[in-house]
């Protein structure tokens, strides 16, 4: 378990990405850049590893398909794009041409959820995680700093199907002050708490969390926090032990109420351990006006306020349960 | 065959009896799949047959046996609505026994009315059109990054074309100076709801191809003499190459040709025996 750091600097994803990228292409040939002119990339790779990049332009269906073609003869390709374009506009050729044939493409998207902010909904990626995670054989991640970033990248980089990434635009504060375990598919224990578990995941979302846990500690309220940066393959058996343990879970996403983390907790305990599940998640609607990734949430619904209500709901519904016994 | 293409094969070896008869083979082959119950894409099958012989019987280098050699020359049916002649043709080739084409389309068969990985030979599952030339630019590029000497063919429709990630591939194609690729244009000029021209037109077609920076030529698809040299030759131009290949809906049964009707079937017992009949006659 570890704690939010004071020490560590904000730090972008985005950042924290290609430099491990450039790590990992550096010591194996078969992992290859492919962009498509997302900025910055390409200073990285052209002057070092040139035969490991390729930049495809502005053309997202082309990138997928093209990836694809490259992880059957034995290549290992990292796409990016950002996560409107993968999951949206480039989303058959995800389907078909990577998921279909269960080649180890790993698609990373930036700009994930609302951190596209200001560029509005065009760029904003709200159904990403419901699209990806439908597709048989894909792992669905999103890290919650820039340091899970690098260790879920390092995790990705040789699981032998497809990997969708979602991750940040800008700097987040970081989640975890130093080394932690990362394993594909298990959640990490952010706190601990007997009354209530939220489980979120993305930046933004964890630091809601712990900041809610905070709150509600101080208004007598236990909540356990739970870093679910894999989405799918879902860590069920931890949901089973929070459904079991305390009152019911609250789910916490940069992303629609409808279909991303929440949907899937909902679906995994419905079948496994049923329990309350409150989702704290952007309203089914577009965003309407500029604002910063923070006040873009907000205004969907998403804040540290908003889960500290949705806690007190489940904790409080467990009470008036227990009234009504 | 007649005199009059021979100039075509001089110093050019093509058996010429052998793809007729091979192409007669998987015309047949298409007829019996559109008389299953699930029917069959006739029409862009037997336009695109001798295309399929051409490229299976002369050109590709492959071991029917060892369908993932990795020596192999990749070959991608973008028009992957033409599965029933390519099953033929693979199955003609011997990657798969010929009796297996009986259980097209039904329960336990690896033959779905779209190629699958589940059939040997198929590189990639296609059928949503618009995606063969971008895994050709992605294998061609493997190979070439590689020094591998393996080219890379892919069929693509003429309603195909319509797609847009068609030229985000051809664009990138050449931009790579990709010319261990051949794409083919199955150029039939019809579409579900009728004449391509009329419906969304693709011409001038070369002159799109060769403004994208390819070489770009046309020829007799339903020739051999054209064909095969057409499709042998290695530009090594550093230009990738399209074949825009006339050809005839329904080629090879005069009552199918030219219409648009015949885009999909479900032959009867009656109206399969009368096709087979038409075929044989013409051969």
């Amino acid at each position: 378990m570890s704690g939010p750091a004071v020490a560590a600097a904000p730090a972008s994803d985005r950042a924290a990405y290609r430099e491990t990228l450039l790590e990992l292409a550096r010591a194996d040939s078969r992992i290859w850049c492919v962009d498509s002119d997302t900025g910055g990339l390409e200073k990285l790779f052209e002057t070092e590893l040139p035969d490991q990049y390729v930049d495809l332009g502005i053309a997202e269906a082309n990138l997928m398909s093209v990836g694809a073609a490259l992880a059957s003869t034995g290549v290992l390709p990292f796409v990016n794009t950002m996560a409107a374009f993968a999951s949206a506009r480039a989303l058959e050729q995800v389907k078909v041409d990577i998921a279909y044939h269960s080649l180890p493409v790993r698609i990373v998207a930036t700009h994930s959820g609302f951190s596209a902010a200001h560029l509005g909904p065009t760029h904003h990626a709200q159904q990403d995680l419901a699209a990806m995670r439908a597709l048989p054989g894909m792992t669905v991640m999103t890290p919650a700093d820039a340091a899970e970033t690098a260790r879920m990248v390092r995790a990705a980089a040789y699981l032998p199907g497809p990997v969708y990434i979602r991750i940040g635009r800008a700097e987040t504060d970081p989640v975890y002050s130093g080394e932690a375990e990362f394993t594909v598919g298990r959640a990490v224990e952010l706190r601990s708490g007997g009354d209530v578990t939220i489980v979120a995941a993305g930046s933004y979302p964890v630091l809601f969390a712990v900041e809610a846990a905070e709150r509600l500690a101080a208004l007598g309220i236990g909540a356990t926090v739970l870093n679910m940066h894999t989405i799918k393959p879902l860590d069920v058996p931890a949901l089973v032990r929070a459904a079991a343990t305390t009152a019911g879970i609250v789910t916490v996403e940069d992303h629609s109420v409808l279909g991303g983390l929440g949907g899937a907790v909902a679906e995994a305990t419905a079948a496994h351990y049923p329990t309350r599940v409150l989702r704290v998640g952007a309203a089914d609607a577009f965003c309407s006006r500029p604002g910063s990734h923070r006040e873009q949430l907000k205004a969907a619904g998403v804040s540290p306020e908003h889960v500290v209500a949705a806690a007190r709901a489940v904790v409080r519904g467990r009470s008036e349960l227990d009234v009504h016994a | 065959m007649t005199v009059q293409t021979a100039d075509a094969l001089v110093g050019v070896d093509v058996d010429l009896v052998e793809l007729e008869g091979r192409a007669l083979a998987v015309r047949e082959h298409v007829l019996a799949l559109g008389a299953t119950p699930i029917g069959t894409h006739v029409g862009g099958s037997l336009s695109a047959a001798d295309i399929l012989v051409a490229l299976y019987f002369d050109v590709l280098r492959v071991r029917p046996d060892e369908p993932r050699w990795s020596g192999r020359d990749h070959f991608l049916l973008s028009k992957g609505h033409a599965g029933a002649a390519l099953y033929a043709t693979l199955a003609e080739r011997g990657f798969l026994p010929t009796a297996e084409l009986a259980g097209y389309g039904r329960p336990g068969s690896r033959l779905m009315a779209h190629p699958t990985l589940a059939v040997p030979g198929v590189e990639f599952a296609t059928g949503s059109l618009g995606h063969g030339l971008s895994l050709g630019v992605g294998l061609a590029l493997a190979a070439r990054r590689a020094l591998r000497p393996n080219r890379v063919y892919v069929l693509l429709g003429d309603g195909e074309l319509q797609e847009g990630s068609v030229w985000e591939a051809a664009m990138s194609a050449a931009h790579f100076g990709l010319d261990n690729l051949t794409a083919v244009v199955d150029r039939n000029r019809l579409q579900i709801n009728g004449s391509t021209e009329d419906r969304m037109a693709l011409e001038p077609l070369t002159d799109k191809w060769r403004a994208f920076g390819w070489n770009a030529s046309t020829v007799d698809g339903h020739d051999f003499a054209e064909l095969v040299p057409a499709l042998r030759s290695a530009p090594g131009s550093g230009r990738p190459t399209v074949l825009i290949a006339d050809t005839v809906k329904g080629r090879g049964v005069r009552h199918l040709e030219h219409r648009k009707q015949g885009h999909f079937a479900k032959l009867s017992q009656a109206a399969y025996e009368r096709a087979l009949a038409a075929l044989r006659a013409a051969a």
